[in-house]
């Protein structure tokens, strides 16, 4: 069974829907022994990073989580879902899952007729190849909403980038957990063949 | 290519498609009146999003002035076939009607009417669902400059019925001060003329303002988007006529505003 994540974090039936467009059934749920016992997981997020970790640990879905992820069920973390896999946001200072290592920083950019949040299109170029990724060609944008980017320690799980004033990691991943920070299920076509890819991925990166 | 908005490393420029439902059909206003029925709200954001576009409005046009709410049923249609972002509006009086409007598939919600009369709105909305998702829909008249208005420029509300007497730039500064996140820049005087967007109008705007801009109403032909994207400054242009009778195509407009150096999403 694939599961979604559910924590309080943001409306999560968009996601439902596009996984259903690709032919992935995914259930929601909040229930820590269905995730830790998921063939699939989902975990996504809109919101602060604050309140994520917060229910999160309350319903003890961080335990879970990293559960299934040493147990190598196939993740995929979307926009806020990556951006607490790491060590540290600044977003509140908050202390987050340390999956990978390395800190969420917000933006700060120069020129000042650049906005923050990173709203829209933005071109996602892979920097090395991943399962996820296979259909991504150069040129697709997928759709980002954030005011904060990850900043991985280690150039490794770093998989694909996209440039806002400079380059961010847009893609990242190690083993059997990957993640985005757009939204592949708002991102049309290109959004949906990266989810469709999970739908079919055995959780081996590459 | 030359890339005439020059510098690198930009968005691209959203194409949005406005889909004007009265009763649950889609509605073309001219002039913010005699609505026609041209189809079925569905069938035509499929068409669109499989056509290229980047983003779909709803907007219930009878909903603000008949006190009714937004056919969530339609929304939900629309979000389970249309995977990009889609902004719904009319009729937003509150957290629990953006609310269900997030629930049912909206991932912005467009407030004008209500947040006029009551601005709190704004700020309620943008701490419920992020001021990433709020946007404040401004549909704006000419006038002659005076004390009340110095821009030149007048807030409307209740479909274009009822004059505020509140200036345009003010109201959009304190928009954003409260936490919108994005303007639509509608003007009632060019709406459903097919003349233009109101270049000046939505220049000025978009040089106030620090949050997106979209340019609404007026466009009739592709130069008018290249210009709204240009002359403008505007950082998305929303149609409706020009799509929804088949004079042009989604994917040929964006062809069109890439060819001439306006950075586009392309691959869909």
């Amino acid at each position: 069974m694939t599961v979604i994540i559910d924590y309080d974090a943001g409306n999560l039936r968009s996601v439902q829907r596009a996984c259903a467009e690709v032919g992935l059934a995914a259930s929601i749920t909040n229930d820590a022994h269905t995730v830790a016992h998921a063939d699939r997981i989902i975990f996504p997020g809109v919101g602060a990073a604050g309140s994520a970790m917060k229910s999160l640990k309350a319903a003890g879905l961080d335990v879970a989580l990293k559960h299934a992820i040493g147990a190598g069920t196939p993740v995929l973390g979307i926009c806020l879902g990556l951006q607490i896999s790491l060590d540290h946001s600044e977003e509140g200072d908050t202390v987050t899952l340390g999956l990978i290592e390395g800190r969420v920083v917000r933006f700060r950019l120069d020129d000042p007729t650049l906005k923050i949040p990173h709203m829209g299109w933005n071109e996602v170029r892979v920097l090395k190849p991943h399962p996820l990724l296979r259909k991504v060609v150069p040129g697709d944008e997928f759709y980002f909403v954030h005011g904060y980017y990850p900043n991985p320690r280690q150039r490794s799980d770093v998989y694909a980038e996209t440039d806002y004033e400079r380059a961010f990691a847009s893609a990242l991943g190690r083993d059997n957990y990957f993640a985005t920070q757009f939204h592949p299920e708002k991102s049309g076509r290109v959004g949906l063949e990266l989810l469709g890819c999970f739908a079919t991925w055995d959780g081996s990166p590459c | 290519m030359f890339c005439y908005l020059g510098r690198i490393a930009v968005l691209s420029k959203r194409l949005i498609a406005c889909l004007d439902v009265r009763d649950g059909k889609l509605a073309k206003s001219v002039r913010f009146v005699d609505t026609r029925d041209i189809g079925d709200p569905v069938q035509k954001a499929r068409e669109y999003y499989e056509d290229g576009l980047d983003e779909l409005v709803f907007y219930d046009i009878t909903a603000s002035s008949d006190r009714r709410r937004i056919m969530l049923d339609v929304v939900e249609a629309v979000a389970a076939q249309v995977f990009i972002p889609l902004s719904v509006g009319g009729g937003v009086r509150s957290i629990a009607d953006a609310t269900d409007l997030r629930l049912a598939g909206a991932e912005k919600i467009n407030v004008n009417s209500a947040a006029v009369e009551r601005p709190a709105l704004i700020a309620e909305c943008a701490e419920a669902i992020g001021n990433q998702n709020i946007v404040l829909s401004m549909d704006i008249r000419a006038v002659a400059a005076s004390a009340a208005c110095p821009s030149g420029y007048e807030v409307v509300i209740h479909g274009g019925r009822k004059p505020m007497g509140i200036d345009a730039l003010a109201w959009a500064l304190e928009g954003e001060r409260l936490g919108a996140g994005e303007l639509v820049i509608n003007s009632i005087d060019a709406d459903g003329t097919r003349a233009g967007y109101a270049l000046e109008l939505t220049r000025m705007l978009s040089e106030a303002v620090r949050i997106p801009v979209i340019a609404s109403g007026g466009a009739g032909k592709p130069e008018h988007l290249f210009d709204a994207l240009t002359k403008g400054k505007a950082d998305a242009v929303l149609v409706a006529s020009m799509v929804h009778y088949g004079d042009y195509r989604v994917s040929q407009l964006k062809t069109y505003l890439h060819d001439r150096g306006v950075k586009m999403r392309m691959s869909w």
